[in-house]
């Protein structure tokens, strides 16, 4: 890996990991049975300095923002670099939101410059406010020949002659704007610096390094801070490569993993409970003196690997699972939302180590990371390197709101210093979220603080962000609440939105309500849909500029009612 | 010659098929992620059988908002 002390920003660092490792491979893009494309270091370098050049010759310089909105593939890397090279911001968003919510995240961001895959960008030209966007460049990757592109540029075709100026920048100087959440209301815009990710790198390495050869396969998106790290600047700086497929299906994932011999990859519980889900189907359609012999080798396994892992032994020892994920499969990561130890230990049991981890966008992606030494599905590990942690207000048994600090921590919220001195304070990120540290150092994460749900997709859902797709139902006033706030409870799986319905004066809630629910409930992606609903006949308390008092109406239904008053949709 | 009719009835039986449910259960109408309690990966899962079934490709992004028979119905046979 690079001693990453010695730079002050990403452009640097990536540029001396394309100078330090010419011939080995750096990016490989997989699609269903093809390979479309594949990158030595020498190649991603000289696909990306002419677009660089491109980017100067059209004013990109330092501090320009530029977003990127495509799916995982080599063009997301390759342009992300001609950014830093241009000592540029780099604006990542999620593909996966809709054209109205990346309208409004591009006009929050102000960028200037837009990368954007085909697909995207034609249903980005079909929302209303995507009229109101004025990106200087635009640039569309894979349009189709003839295709009508109202004065954005082919990216293929956007190249310059000549070297480009490489732009240096300080540690300080922010290096990404990445959206943490707030796509209904108020975006949550976390600017985070060049020292942020080189830290965080230095912070990560030791539990998770990369060497020329290591390959990490790519799914979670890009934009995500996991993946930011894990599938570009952990594999980049390391010597190792990144793979990618465009095509994210079950069947395809497996697949990759013997064609690629892939070393890490990181998921979300979701995925790591559907390989689960797969791995038991499978177990239970043996015969059973196999399902037995099975049992017995992870009974071994787990007793040998209790204290730290040993892959040469489970390898030896179950052999056949191995070799499915490829052979080569050092470890999985998990993170973006709460995993159940069942799921971990599963994995731990077939001598497959998960590295549990918890983090958040704000502090550049891992607060703490489980070494597995010993094995303890429980916690979600010790602070990384260079991390502080500590629990406010801790109740009797410990549990309080869990603070981080480090280099790590982001600069601050993109043009919002309200929320940016409500969320560091003295230099402590406060995360929201209830935890306790144990007498090993290790944290336990025990629920939340605040008002919001993160689903098994690694989705930060808050109330105030979906209760737009709600408006004009026949009540007086209507709230989303996570039930965890509403009812708190010690634990984070299969959090859900309850919906307090508050009818017009001296009328009933419509006996079709269900019905008009649901109906709204198919507008949202399926992860951000209400659970259930609650009938409230009290007004809600208000502001001077009649907001919701959010806290003070919780606390009413708190005292009056409890999860049984909850209708299922 | 594929109608729309006939593309959503046989997207139903492969749903039906490939989630193990009986075909009758199974609406076009129907959130998928709701009368099959799946998610959005496993969703994911059913586009390979229907590009055998087509023999078409369809990229992910076609699911994307997608969560009737229907509409997907509509999405393929634009394909086809």
């Amino acid at each position: 890996m690079l001693d990453l002390r010695q730079f002050d920003s990403l452009g640097a660092a990536l540029g001396a990991a394309l100078d330090r490792w010419p011939d080995e491979i750096c990016l490989i893009e997989a699609d269903r049975d093809r390979e479309n494309a594949r990158f030595t270091y020498r190649q991603f370098k000289e696909a990306a300095l002419p677009l660089a050049r491109a980017f100067e010759d059209a004013g990109l310089g330092a501090g320009s923002r530029a977003a990127i909105l495509m799916t995982n593939q080599s063009k997301w890397l390759i342009s992300a670099y001609a950014v830093f090279f241009r000592g540029g911001v780099l604006v990542p968003l999620d593909y996966k939101l809709t054209a109205a919510e990346q309208c409004a995240l591009l006009a929050h961001s102000k960028a200037e410059f837009l990368v954007v895959e085909y697909h995207v960008w034609r249903a980005l030209m079909q929302a209303e406010d995507s009229k109101t966007l004025a990106p200087r460049v635009t640039l569309v990757t894979e349009a189709p020949p003839g295709a009508d592109l109202r004065g954005a540029q082919r990216w293929e075709e956007f190249r310059g002659a000549g070297e480009p100026t490489f732009v240096p920048r300080g540690r300080k100087d922010p290096a990404c704007i990445v959206y943490s959440s707030g796509t209904g209301g108020r975006p949550k815009g976390c600017v985070l610096t060049h020292e942020n990710y080189l830290e965080q790198c230095m912070a990560v390495a030791p539990v998770f390094p990369f060497w020329p050869g290591a390959r990490y396969l790519s799914i979670i998106p890009t934009n995500h801070a996991i993946d930011f790290m894990g599938g570009f600047l952990m594999p980049f700086t390391g010597g190792g490569a990144v793979v990618h497929l465009r095509a994210l299906r079950p069947e395809f994932i497996r697949d990759a993993f013997t064609r690629y011999k892939i070393t890490y990859m990181a998921v979300v519980p979701l995925i790591l409970k559907n390989l689960q889900q797969g791995l038991k189907e499978k177990f239970a359609a043996l015969p059973r003196s196999k399902r037995r012999l099975l049992g017995a080798l992870m009974t071994a396994n787990r007793a040998l690997t209790r204290r730290q892992p040993h892959l040469r032994l489970s390898r030896a020892l179950l052999g056949d699972i191995h070799k499915a994920f490829g052979g080569g499969l050092r470890a999985l990561l998990v993170g973006g939302a709460f995993t159940e130890p069942a799921t971990i230990e599963f994995f731990h049991d077939l001598g497959i180590p998960i590295y549990n981890g918890y983090g958040c966008t704000e502090a550049c992606t891992a607060i703490t990371l489980n070494d597995l030494k010993p094995f303890r599905p429980d916690t979600v590990g010790k602070p990384v390197r260079g991390m502080e942690i500590q629990i406010l207000a801790p109740d009797a048994e410990g549990v309080g709101e869990v603070a981080a600090r480090s280099k790590t921590v982001m600069s601050h919220y993109l043009d919002d210093p309200e929320m940016t001195a409500e969320t560091i304070v003295d230099g402590w990120l406060m995360t929201g979220d209830l935890g306790r540290v144990d007498a090993a150092g290790h944290l336990q994460l025990l629920g939340r603080k605040k008002n919001m749900i993160v689903t098994e997709e690694g989705k930060n859902i808050y109330p105030e962000d979906i209760e737009t797709a709600f408006e004009g139902l026949p009540v007086k006033e209507f709230c989303i609440f996570a039930a965890n706030y509403l009812w708190p409870a010690r634990g984070m799986v299969g959090e859900k939105l309850v919906l307090v319905l508050h009818p017009e004066p001296g009328k009933i809630i419509p006996a079709d309500i269900a019905a008009r629910l649901g109906e709204r409930n198919r507008r949202l992606p399926n992860y951000k849909r209400a659970s259930g609903y609650l009938v409230w006949e009290r007004d809600f308390p208000l502001t001077a500029s009649l907001k919701i008092k959010r806290g003070e109406l919780a606390g009413q239904i708190r005292q009056s009612l409890d999860r049984e008053a909850v209708v299922p949709l | 010659m594929n109608t729309i009719e006939t593309t959503t009835e046989e997207i139903l039986q492969l749903a039906a098929t490939h989630f193990k449910i009986t075909r009758d259960k199974l609406h076009p109408d129907d959130d998928f992620f709701k009368t099959l309690g799946i998610n959005s990966l496993q969703a994911l899962g059913l586009l390979t059988r229907i590009e055998q079934h087509f023999h078409i490709e369809l990229p992910d992004y076609e699911l994307q908002g997608v969560s009737d028979f229907r509409t997907l119905a509509e999405r393929i046979q634009s394909r086809l």
